[in-house]
């Protein structure tokens, strides 16, 4: 039998429907796996006593018979910029110290609702800002990924790099993350898992620590796209509770997953090839073609003229609205109090001391941007060209139905070989960011590896709220990439 | 219209003194602007608090349909143009007690643009104030910085209440016009029923901008006098103000732009301390709330619903009841004596231009002073509408002298009892027979023949002496015309 | 566009984070870095585009006038640095 930790949330949940184990045997592998894990700094918070009691409760549900939740006696993790009713949230940052929530997130309550149990918080770049996990306030998160015959560590990517880890480790059977200018998509791609953003106002933002909230949207990381499909479909809602929550109904996005995509156009964007882009990310993205091809779908060049501009725009959107949603954090009345003299000082040593370095240096950004004289050439502009950035993709899909891409440009790197400049490292999200900003879906899918065994991940983009028309193409790519069957040979954990 | 010239004559020559007034006004939801906490005076610290209002991490606002409609019924009060498509921007500063950081509100998109308010002066012109705009905002909690000497304590129970901020044009020219404003805003607002207008509360604050400059020339230098909460302080402050800034400018100096606090223990204005005069704001608009849209439905259905507006139901007063405009003025100022006038009325037994000219003067006069006696509302008043027409009715058909009407209406304020019982305990009827006034009257000349001599041969003030004695005799329930009818006709014999 | 030594102070100042003089230069370096990144964005043409102020396909939904929230004073202050009498404590502000 297949070990508990290495099963899909599917067949977990069709194990415990046949008695084939008990939730609670479930999740005892997996709060074990955690601590034979731990070395990779995936979770910040564990909470076995908690995940035990859910998952007696399920085990009970289960005995009796009783209407099934979809997820019971799951086991997952939840990044740590979810608010969880009196479980420590930190944001991964010093600032909320020992911040517990009096509420809890919508998304978070939905998978209770649904019968999820919770194995603990995950660990990610602080204030979700970064993609490598290295700006956490608990440590940088180690990707399970390894080169043979080295022991380099690589970053699991950013910004819900704990999330990813988690669940390429065998951690968690599926774990939540958020995603503003690529935080699932491009950690999931470095791992070799299933990452998705739904579309924005998909899930509710009710809860979620909010960092730009005109692009946070909340998603799944997961082992396969059927998990995601299953695990998007408990997440998202309408919530009346957030005004940029879509009233759209929520399909079964499972029963979407038909595998045929005879007939369907997809778009190849030509600016997409970006200077620089490495030669086995091209190989893979004409891979995916192929692939796509072979399975009955029509392939299209499209232009989506404004992308090299999307990253230095939302480098003003994301750390501008960062600014304002982050003066909160003053030590008045939760978190970290750096005492002052006078009021003014206790905002400047508190948050001096609690934020890092990268959270600075955006809120800087955020607040230069927006300041007096600099708003019209800064906000406004970069507002203007982020519609520009939409209407490319509207435009292209009255072409082609959904769109494929690279994921990442480059393959993980290794901690400590990481790009100091900053500008380099937020190229880490030129392919994913254009999607944050027209507000519509996108799914990573694994679909290959480096020479040296590194994980490379695919990308479908598709229109709003046509998640699942992109799960269904993901589905039929990692049908064709064989991608976990080919990991179970190469992959080690700590 | 009238331009009145209200210079003020300095040592170097005449200033205008130039004001412009921005009305905060707490709007009557039961809940905040954003979020579902009860917005009560009073209550005990942070009680009245959500996660919301408290600015926690991922919390998220809803906006209040009541305080919409409230924003688009005070527009049409002010004859202003109401906006379709609003945006809510953050206004973002630090201070501790707005716990987000920021605070959310319009900039440049609000939901009401330029109307007007008229107003009336003492020497009865009507002055027209433009007003530039409404927009809806949400207030912050408060700090408390006098109970210990070093710590200052933040309750959040205001913090999201919501608030329209009125701006008016700098169209001010004097102290009696920014009363007059403030006096009919408040009027407005609470005959809307859109805000409470208690000042003392501070339900309703104003900042008061205050510049001078040589007339004909271009505006001053303002100074701007935050949170002035009566009509008496902004007389108060504005004056000192004007005084203040003349004297420098007198002097040569110039003015800061700067923001003032109103110190009502001294009847002075000071500057604020350790604020950053200039703040920068950093306007953006609010990521978590879409563009406000009114539909031609909703603003059509919140129209035909307002009620019958001051300034309408003045000219009604006029045009109806043929009420002098200072009359009419008063009466439909406040919604509250409009209710017992018409009242009243409704029980006046015959209603003429005469009867009802006699109400009028009899809530104006009578009413108001026993009301500003006592410190009372006129919802609280001891006469009640009814007995106060009964009263009316009892004069108007000559029942009783208007003379002792007054002590009538004195025992109907103390004693809450109806008029014809106090009459008729009393007694008090007025004689109207003319035959035992006759008899009275002979009396009378009859023990002062003297008197009648002098009269008859050209001393005519005596005539009323002979009133009054006919007065005492009668105990002043003699219907005046009838005895000086008589007493004219027995005189001439 | 390049800011200077007195900008960055000006700024963190608005942002209320005292930066030690040590990182100063360090972090202008960065800012005016990502700054200059980001002036390619003048290149675009945006005469007649209208600004995407939100990218919700919502109107705004609204709440009725209910009392329905707050009354917890004790998880309103559950995580305060300092508390007393029911009120958030700080060091006294002089106005």
């Amino acid at each position: 039998m297949t070990k508990l930790t290495e099963l899909t949330l599917c067949e977990a949940r069709d194990g415990l429907v046949n008695k084939q184990f008990s939730a609670q045997e479930l999740t005892q592998a997996h709060i074990e796996k955690i601590e034979e894990t731990r070395a990779l700094n995936a979770y910040i918070t564990e909470t076995p006593d908690i995940a035990l009691k859910m998952a007696q409760a399920s085990d009970e549900k289960l005995a009796k018979k009783e209407e099934l939740r979809p997820l019971e006696g799951l086991p997952i993790g939840i990044k740590d910029l979810f608010c969880t009713k009196d479980i420590r949230t930190t944001a991964a940052s010093k600032i909320l110290d020992d911040y517990k929530p009096q509420y809890e997130s919508t998304v978070t309550q939905n998978l209770w609702d649904a019968g999820a149990v919770l194995l603990g918080k995950l660990n990610l770049d602080e204030f979700a800002m970064g993609s490598s996990n290295l700006t956490s306030a608990y440590g940088p998160v180690i990707s399970p990924w390894k080169i043979e015959g080295n022991d380099r560590q690589f970053v699991p990517g950013g910004s819900s790099g704990g999330s990813v880890a988690a669940v390429a480790a065998g951690s968690a059977l599926a774990t939540t993350g958020t995603d503003t200018g690529g935080s699932i998509r491009q950690p999931a791609a470095f791992a070799g898992i299933v990452g998705l953003k739904p579309t924005y106002g998909r899930c509710s933002r009710y809860g979620i620590v909010a960092f730009a909230s005109s692009l946070d949207q909340a998603g799944p990381l997961t082992k396969d796209v059927r998990d995601a499909a299953l695990m998007l479909k408990i997440m998202a809602s309408h919530d009346p509770k957030d005004a940029t929550s879509a009233t759209i109904p929520v399909p079964d996005f499972e029963k979407l997953l038909s595998g045929n995509i005879s007939k369907l156009k997809i778009g190849i964007p030509k600016e997409y090839r970006v200077e620089g882009l490495n030669p086995e990310i091209d190989a893979l993205w004409a891979q995916g073609i192929e692939w796509l091809k072979s399975a009955g779908a029509e392939i299209q060049e499209i232009s989506l003229p404004h992308t090299k501009y999307a990253l230095p725009t939302y480098y003003i959107l994301a750390p501008a609205e960062a600014s304002s949603n982050l003066a909160r954090y003053d030590g008045v009345r939760f978190g970290l109090r750096v005492p002052g003299q006078t009021l003014d000082e206790l905002y400047e040593l508190t948050r001096a001391e609690g934020f890092g370095k990268e959270v600075k240096r955006r809120i800087m950004i955020g607040t230069y941007v927006l300041s007096a004289g600099y708003y019209d050439a800064y906000y406004l502009k970069a507002q203007k060209i982020r519609r520009l950035i939409q209407q490319d993709f509207e435009e292209a899909f009255k072409k082609v139905d959904v769109i494929l891409t690279p994921t990442t440009p480059t393959a993980a790197f290794a901690i400590g070989e990481e790009p100091k400049d900053p500008v380099t490292m937020y190229m880490n999200d030129v392919l994913t960011v254009p999607a944050n900003l027209a507000g519509i879906p996108g799914l990573s899918v694994p679909a290959s590896f480096t020479k040296e065994g590194l994980p490379l991940g695919l990308q479908i983009l598709g229109p709003a709220f046509e998640e699942g028309r992109i799960l269904n193409v993901g589905y039929v790519l990692e049908q064709a990439a064989q991608f976990k069957e080919k990991a179970l040979k190469l992959r080690t954990s700590t | 219209m009238s331009e009145k010239n209200n210079y003020i004559q300095g040592k170097t020559g005449p200033w205008e003194v130039v004001i412009g007034l921005e009305v905060h006004a707490q709007i009557t939801s039961k809940a905040k602007l954003f979020s579902g906490a009860s917005t009560v005076f009073g209550g005990d610290p942070n009680t009245q608090v959500s996660f919301i209002d408290a600015g926690f991490p991922g919390m998220l606002p809803l906006i209040n349909n009541f305080c919409v409609e409230q924003a688009i019924k005070t527009g049409f009060g002010l004859n202003a143009q109401i906006n379709k498509i609003s945006i809510f921007d953050r206004k973002n500063y630090f201070y501790a007690d707005l716990p987000q950081g920021y605070q959310i509100s319009q900039h440049l998109y609000p939901i009401v643009g330029k109307g007007y308010l008229e107003i009336e002066l003492e020497d009865g012109t009507v002055k027209r104030i433009n007003i530039t705009r409404l927009h809806l905002e949400q207030d912050a909690g408060k700090s408390i910085h006098d109970q210990h000497p070093n710590k200052s304590y933040i309750d959040l129970n205001r913090s999201g209440i919501a608030l329209m901020e009125i701006v008016s044009e700098p169209d001010i020219r004097s102290v009696e016009e920014a009363q007059a404003y403030i006096k009919k805003l408040r009027g407005l607002l609470r005959y809307l029923g859109t805000c409470d207008g208690n000042m003392e509360q501070g339900s309703l604050r104003a900042d008061v901008n205050v510049s001078l400059r040589r007339p004909g020339e271009d505006y001053g230098t303002r100074a701007e006098i935050k949170n002035v909460n009566s009509v008496r302080f902004m007389g108060q402050a504005i004056t000192y103000e004007i005084q203040r800034q003349m004297e420098i400018l007198e002097n040569g100096g110039q003015i800061d732009q700067e923001t003032r606090l109103f110190d009502a223990s001294k009847g002075i204005t000071r500057s604020m301390r350790n604020k950053e005069n200039a703040h920068d704001y950093r306007y953006f608009p609010d990521p978590d709330l879409p563009p406000l849209v009114l539909s031609d439905e909703e603003i059509e259905r919140i129209r035909a619903l307002l009620p019958e507006l001051p300034d309408a139901k003045k000219a009604r007063f006029i045009r109806d009841y043929q009420l002098s405009a200072y009359d009419a003025g008063v009466l439909s100022s406040e919604l509250e004596t409009v209710s017992y006038f018409e009242t009243a009325l409704k029980h006046l037994k015959e209603a003429n231009e005469k009867s009802i000219k006699q109400l009028a003067n009899w809530i104006i006069g009578e009413l108001f002073a026993a009301l500003n006696r006592d410190s009372l509302l006129i919802e609280a008043s001891k006469v009640s509408p009814q007995s106060l027409a009964e009263l009316i009715n009892f004069i108007y058909e000559g029942t009783i002298s208007g003379r002792l009407a007054k002590d009538i209406f004195t025992e109907m304020w103390e004693t809450g009892e109806h008029p014809d019982k106090i009459i008729n305990a009393k007694g008090l009827v007025q004689v109207s027979d003319e035959g035992e006034i006759a008899t009275v009257i002979e009396k009378i000349l009859n023990e002062n023949q003297d008197k009648v001599m002098e009269y008859q041969s050209g001393k005519d003030k005596l005539f009323g002496f002979f009133v009054g004695q006919v007065m005492k005799v009668m105990q002043g329930k003699g219907n005046p015309t009838i005895i000086n009818k008589v007493l004219l006709e027995k005189l001439k014999s | 566009m390049t800011i200077d030594i007195n900008t960055v102070h000006k700024i963190s100042r608005l942002a209320r984070i005292k930066i030690p003089e040590t990182e100063v230069e360090s972090l202008k370096g960065d800012l005016n870095r990502i700054l200059g990144w980001i002036e390619q964005l003048s290149e675009v043409n945006t005469d007649n585009v209208q600004p995407l102020y939100n990218i919700s396909l919502e109107n705004m939904p609204r709440r009725e006038d209910q009392i329905n929230d707050g009354n917890y004073s004790n998880a309103i202050l559950a995580n305060a640095p300092e508390a007393e009498f029911g009120m958030f404590v700080v060091p006294k502000v002089v106005e």
